[in-house]
């Protein structure tokens, strides 16, 4: 799949294995220029292949949802597994977008 | 008993060797037998030291980061350092959500992760002359979050 895709007015980023700094400013200007150019009202970050993520995630992800919601959008996180889903929580992000885990981290659950 | 051990490596401050540093450092903390979550936390702890001193320390200049690690028993210290701009505040620069540079759509987040997933860290900074960031973590000493 496309790293980015556009289905009716949903933007998919199928976010990279190792989410940083250096990634994080690729996945930003290229979804900025689609949602703008698109009529994006709906993000939705496809975790299942990020196995490392910092802060840098926590931008782009809060970056988007501040410029989206202000046109009435909304932005999801999908695939997350638990290690994604403990830094997403620690900056409270899980308590502003809408999270669909998945649980590959811990193999024993 | 493990031997206490150390590493140093210096890189250029570029943001394509971020991932580079931070999994050197989850390597070599391996000898401490982390688990998966343990090595994890080093290596966010890590990339939010390195992407610091890439953003703020040299404002994207290309000069030198260098990391030292060293095990005793069973703690890893992680010591960051640049020679960049210097942190004027450092107390205002740890709190959660602050970021000198919104423009560039940075969460304010870093130093708060630091300190979520190490032991402990310290941050020594002069305006003008550089930043040294040390942490230490102890492998085994946290009950895993979803055991």
């Amino acid at each position: 799949m496309e790293q980015f895709q556009i289905r009716q007015k949903v933007l998919t980023i199928r976010m990279p294995r190792e989410l940083d700094h250096h990634s994080a400013q690729e996945i930003r200007q290229e979804a900025d220029r689609l949602i703008a150019e698109k009529n994006i009202n709906q993000i939705e970050f496809d975790f299942r292949n990020t196995e490392f993520m910092d802060s840098s995630g926590i931008g782009v992800i809060m970056g988007r949802y501040q410029n989206i919601r202000l046109l009435g959008g909304i932005v999801t996180a999908t695939h997350v597994s638990d290690r994604i889903y403990k830094v997403l929580q620690l900056a409270g992000v899980t308590k502003v977008i809408g999270i669909d885990r998945e649980r590959f981290w811990n193999q024993g659950e | 008993m493990e031997q206490n051990n150390q590493m140093t490596i210096i890189f250029d401050s570029r943001s394509c060797n971020e991932g580079f540093a931070r999994v050197a450092v989850a390597a070599f903390c391996t000898q401490l037998n982390p688990t998966l979550e343990e090595v994890a936390d080093i290596k966010t702890a890590v990339s939010e030291a390195i992407t610091n001193s890439i953003i703020h320390g040299y404002d994207n200049q290309v000069k030198k980061i260098r990391i030292e690690c060293r095990t005793e028993d069973k703690t890893l210290y992680v010591t960051v350092s640049d020679e960049g701009r210097g942190i004027p505040d450092i107390e205002k620069a740890m709190e959660p959500m602050f970021t000198t540079r919104p423009e560039l759509d940075r969460s304010g987040m870093g130093f708060a992760f630091m300190e979520a997933f190490m032991d402990d860290i310290q941050v020594e900074s002069e305006v003008g002359k550089g930043t040294i960031v040390r942490m230490k973590k102890t492998i085994g000493s946290q009950k895993s979050p979803f055991a």
